[in-house]
């Protein structure tokens, strides 16, 4: 296991590069999910004022 | 046939496509991802020519790269498409592309680094494929930059597709300008690993393959998700998205 | 047909807009001395060695040209823009590829030519041997109008908007990387006493196609942002 990390040494390289690969392309769905729900939120509050404040 | 394809122009159209795909392109991207994974590491040699275990990061480098050019081009092609029929949704498509291809620009260059500093002792090297890529991600910070700056969402629009095409124009000028500074000799500048990698045992091409799939179904997803949220921005007064929001709260 | 002919249509531009120029002649002095001050500002950052000043020279002057040149396309439309008169233009039935092209020329003969002319007291500040010298002002008076001619369309994009400098620059450097490479590159070639006809015929090539492609894609900006 310790093996496999270490990389024959090159372990450092190895996971900063595939780390951030992960990070970046889980950081970019999460963010536009988040942005896609919030907009949503905000569609829905104005067309609610719109419509005269109907549940 | 005509017909039929200008009818998904149309936001109201296109969007419960693009809204459905979403998680179907993402699950097959982490499935691909996975898979591609499996291979890199664990069917792969751990010593490829002159290159220890650190080749390995070739498998999200590599495919990096390739996306980063394709995402360009293809922005580049939804430009054109915006500008000659002057539909809105090609812009938006082109808009929707730009953030993930400097992603991808992004991390072909932070993964070319490090692969540079194993196996040329440096982090930086001027290499010309990774200046290349540096210059890509200019081009699309470029344009993003002035599509923001601009307020008219039209005039921002045709704009920066009118950007994206003298860019893509340009693209292939400035690839050969830093490939080949010196157009005397006949072998331009090739420090670069890929080209000795290219005759190469199966289970390496296979691995880069499955990954480069990976990438694409990511791709589709995430440029999606932007799309979506695109869509419903810009045409919030009209009444598919009334409608829609109607329904779903 | 009483409609002007191109060639009329390019003197009446380019009197105008040399006339324009002339009556502010503080605008071309600054290019210029942005230009001389940049170059001149290199050796107390990177020392005074004269043998590495002779190497890095070809580059230096050629980025501070670049600079230059940028720095000046905010004045290319923007005055016009300011006070209707470009709207006028793009109404008139002339060809509006014909009229930018007039502009571009005069504004390069106001804020490129004076960078090729001084260009062979710079090189002397780096003590670059003759050959090198007149090899340096040729390429400057290639790649200086291709410059002027690729940043004309990033001018025209940028038109109106906040922070236009540095978004101009942002846009068009990496465009601008081609005839730097070439521009730099067939001085530092002359220097080495290898040929320099191939690197001419490349930048000769960019000036071509530059000359072609670039006012009609400048044309399609000003619409777009006047529109």
């Amino acid at each position: 296991m310790a093996e496999f990390f270490s990389m024959g040494g090159y372990g450092f390289y190895i996971w900063c590069s595939f780390a951030m690969a992960l990070l970046l392309l889980v950081i970019e769905p999460v963010w536009l999910m988040r942005q896609h729900k919030v907009l949503l939120r905000q569609l829905a509050r104005m067309s609610g004022i719109n419509d005269g404040g109907e549940s | 046939m005509a017909i039929n394809w200008f009818k998904y122009s149309s936001p109201a159209s296109f969007y419960p496509i693009v809204d459905k795909s979403i998680p179907w392109f993402m699950g097959a991207a982490i499935v691909l991802a996975i898979a591609g994974l499996y291979l890199s590491f664990f069917t792969t040699p751990d010593v490829l020519q002159d290159q220890k275990q650190y080749y390995r990061i070739i498998f999200i480098h590599v495919p990096a790269a390739w996306m980063s050019m394709w995402l360009y081009i293809i922005m580049a092609i939804w430009a054109v498409i915006g500008l000659v029929f002057n539909t809105r949704l090609s812009f938006m498509m082109a808009t929707a592309l730009a953030p993930t291809g400097a992603l991808f620009t992004f991390l072909a260059l932070w993964t070319g680094s490090f692969w540079g500093k194993t196996s040329w002792g440096t982090w930086w090297d001027w290499d010309p494929r990774l200046t290349f890529e540096l210059i890509l991600l200019f081009l699309f910070i470029g344009y993003m930059a002035l599509h923001t700056a601009i307020d008219d969402p039209r005039r921002a629009d045709r704009a920066a597709a009118l950007l994206a095409l003298v860019g893509v124009f340009c693209v292939p000028i400035i690839y050969y300008s830093v490939q080949c500074p010196d157009p005397n000799s006949l072998n331009c500048r090739a420090l670069h690993q890929t080209s000795s990698l290219r005759s190469i045992e199966s289970s390496i091409l296979t691995s880069m393959m499955v990954m480069t799939l990976a990438y694409w179904m990511y791709s589709f997803a995430a440029v999606f998700m932007r799309l979506r949220s695109i869509m419903l921005e810009r045409e919030k007064g009209s009444d598919w998205v009334k409608e829609m929001i109607g329904r779903i709260s | 047909m009483n409609s002007p002919g191109i060639l009329a249509i390019l003197r009446c531009m380019l009197t105008r807009d040399l006339i324009l120029a002339i009556r502010r002649l503080s605008d071309v002095l600054t290019t210029l001395f942005f230009f001389v001050i940049v170059v001149s500002l290199f050796p107390l950052g990177v020392g005074t060695d004269m043998e590495m000043l002779r190497a890095i020279a070809p580059g230096i002057v050629w980025v501070a040209a670049l600079l230059a040149s940028m720095l000046a396309l905010g004045r290319l439309f923007s005055e016009d823009f300011a006070d209707g008169t470009l709207e006028q233009l793009i109404l008139t039935p002339q060809p509006l590829s014909v009229l930018v092209f007039s502009k571009i020329i005069a504004h390069w003969l106001v804020t490129g030519l004076p960078l090729v002319l001084i260009a062979p007291l710079i090189g002397l500040q780096y003590d670059l041997p003759a050959g090198a010298l007149w090899t340096l002002v040729l390429s400057l008076l290639v790649g200086t109008p291709v410059l002027s001619l690729i940043g004309a369309i990033g001018a025209a994009l940028t038109l109106g908007l906040r922070g236009g400098g540095v978004l101009i620059s942002l846009l068009i450097l990496p465009l601008y990387v081609p005839v730097l490479v070439y521009g730099a590159g067939v001085v530092d070639a002359g220097i080495s006493g290898l040929n320099t006809q191939s690197h001419f015929l490349l930048l000769s090539a960019f000036l071509v196609i530059a000359l072609v492609l670039s006012p009609p894609a400048t044309a399609a900006a000003l619409r777009i942002s006047i529109e």
